[in-house]
């Protein structure tokens, strides 16, 4: 038996108190209220069976998974104190820290891990995260092995921060869907390192200290507010004045730049590895003129990521090459870049045969954009594809699900996106690329319809690689493939902040996860 | 007798009303592409074809138009409002849930504007080419064109973050457990800007409706007549123009009154109050329909109850009004 990780719990908690000592001069303290701000209301708070990261902050705050990420893409014990990948790779087992309890009081068992995983295969909308298991055999209340019909190194990252909670059996396994299920939003019994006293939507969700949490002396914090406000300058305000002592995933450049200037915040975009949120403009790849490679390529050139950076985030984004964000392991920055050049583009399609009219018009295309915020990038092109003898029609839709429709059917040339990476390539990244996953209707599925069988194998051997190195040398390469092909023009990672009163805030969450991730750690300063 | 037909007729011509906004408001609804399965994948991050599939079969959207429309009458029609798709509860929970604030955040807006309005309106008119007269005009138009969205943050930069007095939003302050008159307090607190927001387009009506108004009533014979007899300024103003000069302000206010849900969407979106315009926003953005249309059909409601009230009224009060109606029928 390979043994890939077996530490002690004793060590991992020196190794986490050793990482926050060399952080943080002060030394953590517990007591106090934290007030968080979630920019929506989540549809309920059990991030088993509801994805997004609406429900995702608050609910890696109520149910713990079986592991953690540190900043730097390694795992470490949570619910597991330790585990083994056998061999043949076939075999992941998990052994339980012991005494650990749900907020109830009932022990937690290596029963509730494999109902969990059980539950959030049939009814978590991400199937890549557990299609490859195919049981969780419970030898003793405390061992959970995990039965795999494929080597799936991508089974760690689904088994934190929000994607493998794990929940009570006796309170969902009682025959209700549990996508709909009460307990889902109140008397809710979790397993994280807080307890929820009141969720009311559109207002407040109001967790406290578990008194009983598996991890000595954690939380520190007694309690964590998180206030609902959609609008946000509100959130700004509420930061600047001191209502709100922390907020995440705030992308509005206006806001960013403002807080920068407020002596008490610090701004990071640091937390977002994981999330990997990018956005791009996609080409149809089944349509004429976009079908042709040399099309795509020439838009490529014509379009100024550094303009896109600089002036529409005034600096706050930073440029995406590729599908993968930046601050992954996975990420390869060495690929073609399609640095701005008019005359190359406008010698691409000279060379393809795409002849200007006599209005200097090579062909007409279409760009769709979905939410306001993306109105930008889909009016940028305008005028710059112009200059390349494109006349493009900017289409506005009426909101999201309309904007869906059209993208998800392949009824568009072009149009703005954002898509997250969702932690390991697998889950978030592979969708975008695989032949099969080319599924009209399903919006954020291949909408591109882009198919190269090269990219197809590397991604599929990259997905049942377990040695760390030879997976980065896979995702590297297809990268680069998909960077020739242009299915998809990437533009730069979604600004997302977090933003803090670093006079109140201690230990902000930095790991690959940010917000997303167990919050027992934070404790607030004198 | 006649009261009595004209009143069911009335009740009537309301719910042929009703029925249509909402046969209007359900065909618009369809008529935008996508559905609440596209808006609960992007909340998801995506999801497969299964799992669209699964909530368009668990929400009937599978069916063709005319079986979803059907099966929504039908149930309306035993006053059951349907199962909101998004936020998973029966619509009218919902809506029974949000209303108190809204009531609270309307009706104190109103009774603020009225009397400040009036008010304002009587000194106006009291010296129509006086400083005063000038600057309440000036005041009014600029609070009547001035978007309530943007009144609102001007606010709260102003009194929020500037002077930092009051919250910036939300009801109540949710780090701190009071009860009892503390409680009430804390809901004052927070009710302050967002009131003054809403008040602001109210105030601007009334002030000029009352200024109006008493313009024409100060002009009229009786009092002329009043004055005459040596009444003190006050008296005449206040005891015999001024009763006069309400009516027409007392009979907007019930009609502004109905529109409780159009008036309080911007305010309570920019301020995070958590009322039925906060939650019409968000289930729009949703595609949530039957949310939507419980909604539709509640305010729609509150519009036709209040204009057959208001008729009622009116025939009891002046008869004229039953007569002339009367022989038309």
């Amino acid at each position: 038996m390979r043994i890939w990780n077996k530490i002690s719990v004793g060590l991992c908690a020196a190794v986490i108190a050793l990482s926050s000592t060399v952080l943080q001069a002060d030394t953590p303290k517990s007591g106090g209220t934290l007030i968080m701000s979630l920019g929506a209301t989540p549809r309920h708070l059990n991030p088993a069976v509801q994805s997004g990261i609406t429900t995702g902050a608050p609910g890696a705050q109520l149910f713990a998974t079986l592991l953690r990420f540190d900043d730097k893409w390694n795992p470490h014990p949570y619910l597991a104190k330790s585990w083994q990948v056998s061999d043949d790779s076939l075999t992941v087992t998990f052994n339980l820290v012991e005494g650990a309890t749900f907020h109830d009081g009932t022990p937690i068992t290596s029963k509730d891990v494999a109902f969990s995983i059980k539950t959030i295969k049939a009814n978590h909308p991400f199937k890549t995260m557990f299609a490859a298991v195919n049981a969780v055999e419970t030898p003793d209340a405390n061992t959970a092995v995990f039965k795999l019909s494929k080597p799936h190194p991508a089974l760690l990252l689904a088994l934190s921060s929000q994607l493998g909670s794990i929940i009570p059996e006796h309170i969902y396994g009682d025959g209700q869907d549990p996508k709909k299920h009460p307990r889902n939003s109140e008397n809710l019994v979790g397993s994280g390192p807080f307890k929820l006293v009141e969720f009311v939507r559109d207002q407040h969700v109001i967790m406290e200290r578990n008194e009983n949490f598996f991890i000595e002396g954690r939380p520190y914090l007694d309690k964590i507010v998180w206030r609902i406000i959609k609008d946000p300058s509100a959130r700004s305000l509420g930061r600047e004045n001191g209502e709100i002592l922390m907020s995440a995933f705030e992308s509005t450049p206006q806001d960013i730049l403002h807080s920068k200037g407020v002596e008490h915040l610090t701004v990071t975009d640091q937390g977002y590895a994981a999330i990997g949120p990018i956005n791009w403009v996609a080409f149809n790849t089944k349509r004429e003129p976009t079908s042709d490679v040399r099309v795509r390529q020439a838009i490529a050139y014509a379009i100024d990521r550094n303009f896109l950076v600089d002036a529409l985030t005034q600096g706050t984004a930073r440029p995406a090459y590729t599908g993968i964000h930046p601050d992954s392991i996975f990420n390869e920055s060495d690929v073609a870049r399609y640095d701005l050049d008019i005359d190359k583009a406008n010698a691409i399609l000279d060379e393809a045969g795409y002849p200007r009219d006599s209005d200097g018009i090579r062909f007409p295309l279409t760009i769709d954009y979905g939410w306001p915020s993306a109105k930008p990038w889909a009016e940028y092109t305008k005028p710059q594809l112009k200059k390349i003898g494109i006349d493009v029609t900017v289409r506005t839709s009426a909101g999201f699900p309309a904007w869906a429709k059209t993208v998800s059917n392949w009824e568009f040339d072009m149009t703005v996106d954002v898509v997250f990476n969702w932690g390991d390539p697998v889950i978030g990244v592979h969708r975008t690329y695989l032949c099969d996953n080319a599924k009209k209707g399903v919006i954020w599925s291949n909408t591109q319809q882009y198919c190269n069988p090269e990219v197809d194998a590397i991604l599929v051997k990259a997905g049942q690689e377990n040695d760390q190195q030879k997976r980065i040398a896979f995702y590297s390469e297809a990268q680069k493939i998909i960077a020739q092909d242009v299915p998809i023009y990437f533009t730069n990672t979604v600004p997302y902040h977090t933003i803090y009163n670093h006079t109140k805030v201690g230990n902000p969450p930095a790991t690959i996860w940010g917000t997303c991730s167990p919050l027992d750690e934070v404790y607030l300063k004198d | 007798m006649q009261f009595l037909t004209i009143t069911l007729k009335r009740a009537g011509f309301g719910l042929v009303l009703l029925s249509a906004v909402l046969v209007l408001c359900f065909l618009l609804m369809h008529l935008a592409p996508g559905d609440v399965a596209d808006t609960i994948a992007q909340d998801a991050g995506g999801l497969d074809s299964e799992a669209m599939a699964q909530i368009r079969k668990d929400y009937g959207l599978d069916l063709p138009l005319w079986q979803q429309m059907l099966k929504y009458f039908s149930n309306v029609a035993l006053l059951d409002l349907g199962y909101s798709f998004y936020y998973n509860q029966p619509v009218t929970t919902l809506i029974l849930e949000k209303l108190p604030a809204t009531l609270l955040l309307v009706i104190s807006a109103q009774v603020v504007s009225i009397f400040l309005g009036v008010l304002l309106g009587v000194i106006a008119a009291r010296r129509p080419n006086g400083v005063t007269s000038h600057v309440v005009t000036v005041l009014s138009l600029v609070g009547y064109a001035a978007p309530v969205f943007w009144t609102g943050i001007m606010l709260i930069i102003l009194f929020a973050s500037i002077f930092p007095i009051f919250p910036i939003g939300n009801m109540v302050d949710i780090s701190v457990e009071r009860e009892g008159f503390a409680y009430m307090l804390d809901v004052l607190h927070h009710l302050v800007l967002p009131m003054l927001t809403l008040g602001s387009i109210f105030l601007a009506l009334y002030s000029r409706l009352a200024r109006a108004s008493m313009l024409d009533v100060l002009g009229s014979d009786y009092v002329r007549t009043a004055q005459a007899k040596g009444l003190s300024e006050f008296q005449v103003v206040f005891k015999h123009a001024l009763r006069n000069a309400l009516l027409p302000v007392v009979t907007t206010a019930g009609l502004v009154f109905s529109g409780i849900v159009s008036g309080a969407v911007l305010v309570e979106t920019v301020f995070s109050w958590p009322g039925l315009g906060t939650l019409a926003v968000q289930s729009i953005v949703a595609r949530d329909t039957p949310t939507i249309l419980g909604i539709l059909f509640f305010s729609s409601l509150v519009v036709v109850v209040a204009n057959l009230l208001t008729d009622m009224v009116y025939r009891v009060i002046d008869p004229r009004i039953q007569t002339s109606e009367g022989s038309q029928v």
